[in-house]
C-alpha cells in the first residue's frame, strides 16, 4: 500500500464555486460553440459535484476531468486525465476531459516544456484521483453504516461485499462533497493500473477530423475585431515612422498605428525573451482586409545594432572553436597529456543552422482587456509567465486577468514566448475592443525566437588497443552555450574536458524542441561512430564498453553525472536484439544512436533504403526507456513524430540572414520534411520497468539525427558535419 | 465589395466582400466555418484544402470571385456526421497530434480515394505529398488513406 500526503492546495477543495469564475466562464462560452454530438447532449447530467479542482463527478456518474496543461500535440489533453481517471477508477468512456484555465491556486506548473508534464504532474494527478475516490468511500461508508475500509470500487461502482450494497459514484457525489478532505490517501499498487498504459485515442480526435473549432486562430467573438502586427524587416532595427494615414482609408480598417509592447517599465519575463519593443498594428474587420493594409503600409525602419549576415555567424562561431575558454566547464584526468600518448586521433567538428519553429498554426492571441479586465484566450505554453507579464504592463492585478488556453496547433517551444498574447492585450487596451491578433506565416517565421546557431568541435584519442582514453569537447551557440558537460561519455573517460563558448546575436533565438539536444546529439553520436570505426570495434560494442566503464568504474563522482548508464545501456542493448544488429546482411546501410535528455532514454537504428536518386529512411528501430508509459498508443506517436522530425530539419531545413533580415518567409523557401521523405517504417519499443513516468515530447528526436548521418557515411562513403544535410555535398571536382 | 452567392456544403450562402478575397478568409472570417485552416497563404502547405467541383483545391489562393457556380464542399460538410470513411479511419489510426493541418490532409485524400479507390502506396504519398505536417503525422496518414481506401 502507498500512502501519500494530500499536497494539494486548499483551493482545490472548494466546491461547487466553479473554476475560479471567469476563466471557466470564458472557456465555457468559446467552447460551447462546438457542437455536441446527440449522444453527448441526452447523457449529461442535470447535476455536477466539485470533488477537487480537478474533477467534477455528475449525478449520473459521467466525470468531468480538467487537464490543467497546455495541449501542444504532446496528448496530455488524454494522458493527464488519464492519470486522475486510473486512481478515482472510473471507466474511461464515462470522462469528459476539459482544458482548464489558467488557475495557480489549484494547479501548479501549468506550462509545456521541457517534456516535464507527465513527469511533475504524475504525483498531484495521482492524488486528485485518490482523495476523490476516498471521499465517495468515506460518503458510501457513512450513508451505509459500514467502515470505509470495507469498501471496493471498480470503473466507477462502489461495493460493501458483506452487505450487497452497490452504488454508482454520481450517486455518493453529493454526500462527498461534504466527506473532509484526509490527511493522506492510498494511492493503486501500479500493478493494478487498468488505464495507465492502455491505449486511449486522442480526446479531441472526433473535433480534430470534422473541422471544429478548437485553435486560437478559430476564436469568433461578437464585436470582435482582427490585428495583425508590422514588424522590423531586419534583427537590428527598430520603427522609425509610417504613412498610416493613407492606409487608415481602405477598406475595413479601423485604425492603424505604433505602439510599444513592452514599454521600459515592464517587468520582463523570461517568456517575453524574443519580444520586439516597438510595433505596428493594423486592426480591422477581418484578415484579409488587415493583410491588404499590411501591404499598402510604408513604414521606415532605422539601424540600431548590427545587421549580421549567415556568414559573419559562421566566421565568429569557427573562430570560437580554435579558442580555448579560461574556465573549463569540467575537466576530468589530464587530456593534453593523453593525447600526446595517444595512438589515434579523430577530430571533427559540426555544424548546423538557425531553424524556425514553423508551428502550423501561426502565432495569434485573442483579447479583451477593458479597465475592469481583461480576458485572454489562445494558444500558449507559459500562461503563468504571461498573467506576471500581463500584471505589469496593464497594470492590473492578477484577479482581473483571466488566461484560458486554447489547443494548439504545434508549439516545439515557440510559443514558450508569448510576447503574441502581450501585443494583442495592449492592441485591445488600446481599442478598447475585443481583438484577435493573427501573425502572417511570413510575420510568424520572420521574427522568430529561433533554435540558435551552432557549431561543436569534438576530438578523440585511443589508444593502440582501440580504447578511449582522452575526449575533448568544444562547443558554441548563438546565445547559447551548448555543452552539457556531464553528460555521456563524462565519467566514461578517465581524461576528458568540455569548454563551452556563447556567440552574442541580435537575432532572437530561445528553445526550440529539445534545446541542444536537438544539435548535439547527432553531432556526438556521429562522431561517437568516427572514433568507433577508428578503434575498429562495432559501433554498439564500442558504446557499451564505455557505458559498463560509467557503470563499473566510473571516472569521477557518479552523482555529478546526469544520466544513468544503466538505463542508458538498457535501450542500446533493446534496439540491438530488435533491429538484429549483428545480422545486418540485408544490403541496407544502417546506423545506429543512442541518447539521453529530458529524462528519458532512447537508443535507435536506422536503415536507408537504397535505390536510384538519393537515399530514403527505411525503417527506423526505437527503444524507449521513459518509465511508465502512460498511453502507449499515443506514446509511440510522439516517438515517430519526433524521429520525422529530426530527419526532416537535419536534412531539408535551414533559416539564413542577409544584413539582418531573414532570407526565408514562407514554405516555398523554407523546406519542411514532406510525406515521401519520411520513413518507411517505425517500430518503437518501450522498457517495462515500472519506473515512475517522464518526457516523451522531445526525447526521441536528437539521437535520430546521429543514426541518419551514421547511415549516411554508410551509404555515401562520406561523413556529414553540416546540417541541413542536404546541402552538405562534396565541392565539385574538375 | 461585392455579392456573391455560393454553393457551400449544399447551402447556399452570400457573402459581401473584396472580390479578391480568398476562399480561406470567406470561409473563416464571413461565414464562421473554421475548419479550414490558415497555414502558409501561398499554396504550399496544404491546410487550406476544400473541394471545389470535388478536386482538391487550395482555398487559400482561391479568389471568391472565380467561385461562381461551383459546389464548394469544406471538411464541415465532408460528412453528416463525422462519418465519411476518411474521417473514420484518421480516428481509427490516431493521426492527429496537434490535430492542426489534419482537416487539410482529410480533404487532400477524400478527393484522392474518388478519383483512385484502390491506390499503391507510392501513389498516397506523392497524393498526400503537398499537404505539410510539422507534427510528422506522415506514417499515420498513409496508413489511414490506405484504411480509407479498402473499407
Amino acid at each position: 500500500m502507498t500512502l501519500v500526503k494530500t499536497k494539494i492546495g486548499r483551493r482545490a477543495f472548494i466546491r461547487n464555486t466553479g473554476l475560479a469564475g471567469g476563466g471557466l466562464v470564458l472557456g465555457f462560452n468559446w467552447l460551447a460553440s462546438c457542437k455536441m454530438t446527440p449522444e453527448q447532449v441526452s447523457s449529461l447530467p442535470k447535476e455536477w459535484f466539485n470533488l477537487n479542482g480537478f474533477l467534477k463527478i455528475g449525478d449520473n456518474g459521467l466525470v468531468t476531468i480538467m487537464s490543467p496543461n497546455p495541449e501542444i500535440g504532446q496528448n496530455v489533453k488524454t494522458a493527464m486525465p488519464m492519470i486522475i481517471a486510473e486512481e478515482l477508477d472510473v471507466a474511461w468512456k464515462d470522462v469528459i476531459v476539459e482544458q482548464a484555465p489558467l488557475n495557480t491556486d489549484i494547479f501548479t506548473r501549468q506550462l509545456a516544456g521541457g517534456s516535464q508534464s507527465i513527469r511533475q504532474g504524475w504525483e498531484s494527478l495521482r492524488m486528485a484521483g485518490a482523495t476523490a475516490r476516498h471521499m465517495l468511500k468515506e460518503a458510501a461508508a457513512k450513508a451505509w453504516e459500514v467502515p470505509a475500509g470495507e469498501i471496493t470500487t471498480k470503473e466507477g461502482q462502489l461495493m460493501h461485499e458483506a452487505s450487497g450494497k452497490l452504488a454508482g459514484y454520481g450517486e455518493m457525489a453529493s454526500a462527498a462533497t461534504a466527506i473532509e478532505v484526509p490527511e493522506e490517501v492510498e494511492l493503486k499498487d501500479i500493478n493494478t493500473f487498468s488505464i495507465i498504459g492502455t491505449d486511449k485515442k486522442n480526446v479531441d480526435g472526433p473535433k480534430i477530423v470534422t473541422g471544429q473549432p478548437l485553435y486560437g486562430l478559430d476564436i469568433q467573438r461578437e464585436g470582435m475585431l482582427t490585428a495583425m502586427i508590422v514588424h522590423p524587416p531586419a534583427f537590428g532595427m527598430k520603427y522609425k515612422s509610417m504613412n498610416a494615414e493613407s492606409v487608415k482609408s481602405m477598406p475595413g480598417i479601423k485604425d492603424v498605428f505604433h505602439f510599444e509592447a513592452y514599454t521600459d517599465e515592464v517587468e520582463k519575463q523570461w517568456s517575453d525573451g524574443g519580444g520586439i519593443p516597438e510595433l505596428v498594428a493594423i486592426v480591422g474587420n477581418s484578415t484579409w482586409e488587415c493583410m491588404q493594409a499590411k501591404k499598402a503600409l510604408q513604414v521606415e525602419w532605422e539601424e540600431i545594432s548590427k545587421l549580421e549576415s549567415s556568414a559573419y555567424h559562421d566566421e565568429a562561431l569557427a573562430a570560437l572553436m580554435n579558442k580555448p575558454t579560461e574556465q573549463p566547464a569540467r575537466k576530468d584526468g589530464d587530456v593534453e597529456a593523453a593525447f600526446k600518448k595517444a595512438a589515434k586521433i579523430v577530430e571533427s567538428t559540426y555544424t548546423a543552422p538557425y531553424l524556425a519553429h514553423n508551428t502550423m498554426e501561426p502565432m495569434n492571441f485573442f483579447a479583451h482587456v477593458t479597465p475592469e479586465k481583461a480576458e485572454l484566450l489562445g494558444p500558449i505554453q507559459t500562461p503563468e509567465f504571461l498573467e506576471k507579464t500581463l500584471v505589469s504592463r496593464l497594470g492590473m492585478p492578477a484577479e482581473k486577468i483571466d488566461i484560458m488556453m486554447t489547443r494548439m496547433g504545434g508549439g516545439f517551444g515557440r510559443r514558450l514566448y508569448g510576447t503574441f498574447a502581450v501585443e494583442a492585450a495592449v492592441i485591445s487596451q488600446k481599442m478598447n475592443a475585443p481583438v484577435k491578433l493573427v501573425y502572417s506565416r511570413e510575420d510568424d517565421m520572420t521574427q522568430g525566437t529561433y533554435r540558435p546557431s551552432y557549431k561543436i568541435k569534438y576530438k578523440a584519442g585511443l589508444d593502440e588497443k582501440g580504447n578511449l582514453i582522452a575526449w575533448h569537447v568544444r562547443g558554441a551557440g548563438t546565445n547559447d552555450d551548448l555543452v552539457w558537460e556531464n553528460r555521456f561519455p563524462a565519467g566514461a573517460v578517465d581524461n576528458y574536458l568540455a569548454e563551452k563558448h556563447v556567440l552574442q546575436t541580435n537575432v532572437t533565438t530561445g528553445a526550440w524542441r529539445a534545446p541542444r539536444s536537438n544539435f548535439i546529439a547527432g553531432a556526438e553520436q556521429a562522431f561517437m561512430d568516427e572514433v568507433a570505426e577508428a578503434s575498429g570495434k562495432d559501433p554498439i560494442e564500442f558504446r557499451l564498453e564505455l557505458f559498463d566503464r560509467a557503470i563499473n568504474n566510473p571516472v569521477g563522482d557518479p552523482k555529478q553525472n546526469d544520466y544513468d548508464p544503466e538505463r542508458y545501456a538498457g535501450v542500446l542493448k533493446l534496439v540491438k536484439e530488435k533491429s538484429n544488429w549483428n545480422g545486418m546482411d540485408n544490403g541496407k546501410s544502417r546506423g545506429v544512436s543512442a541518447y539521453f535528455c529530458h529524462d528519458s532514454y532512447v537508443a535507435q537504428v536506422l536503415d536507408l533504403e537504397e535505390g536510384s536518386g538519393a537515399p530514403r529512411v527505411g525503417k527506423v528501430w526505437c527503444a524507449v526507456d521513459c518509465g511508465i508509459v502512460i498511453n502507449p498508443l499515443s506514446a509511440k506517436n510522439q516517438v515517430e513524430g519526433g524521429i520525422v522530425d529530426g530527419i526532416g530539419h537535419s536534412t531539408y531545413s535551414a533559416m539564413t540572414f542577409t544584413d539582418g533580415k531573414p532570407n526565408q518567409s514562407n514554405f516555398d523557401t523554407y523546406r519542411l520534411i514532406r510525406n515521401t521523405e519520411a520513413p518507411k517504417e517505425v517500430e518503437t519499443f518501450f522498457v517495462d520497468n515500472g519506473i515512475d513516468p517522464t518526457g516523451l515530447g522531445e526525447p526521441s528526436l536528437p539521437p535520430i539525427v546521429g543514426a541518419l548521418a551514421n547511415a549516411l557515411y554508410k551509404a555515401t562513403g562520406r561523413r556529414h558535419y553540416s546540417q541541413p544535410f542536404i546541402n552538405d555535398r562534396p565541392p565539385l571536382v574538375g | 465589395m461585392a455579392l456573391f452567392t455560393l454553393n457551400i456544403n449544399g447551402k447556399k450562402q452570400e457573402v459581401d466582400v473584396d472580390p479578391t478575397t480568398p476562399m480561406l478568409w470567406v470561409l473563416r472570417d464571413h461565414l464562421n466555418l473554421v475548419g479550414t485552416k490558415y497555414g502558409c497563404g501561398i499554396a504550399q502547405c496544404g491546410a487550406c484544402t476544400i473541394h471545389l467541383e470535388g478536386t482538391a483545391t487550395r482555398a487559400c489562393m482561391l479568389p471568391v470571385s472565380a467561385v461562381g457556380n461551383q459546389a464548394i464542399t469544406t471538411i464541415e460538410g465532408l460528412s453528416e456526421n463525422g462519418d465519411h470513411p476518411v474521417q473514420k479511419a484518421w480516428l481509427e489510426v490516431d493521426v492527429p497530434q496537434c490535430g492542426y493541418c489534419q482537416a487539410g490532409q482529410i480533404m487532400t485524400a477524400a478527393a484522392f480515394l474518388e478519383k483512385n479507390p484502390n491506390p499503391t502506396e507510392e501513389e498516397i504519398e506523392m497524393a498526400m505529398n503537398g499537404n505539410i505536417c510539422r507534427c510528422g503525422t506522415y506514417l499515420r496518414i498513409r496508413k489511414a488513406v490506405k484504411m480509407a481506401a479498402n473499407s
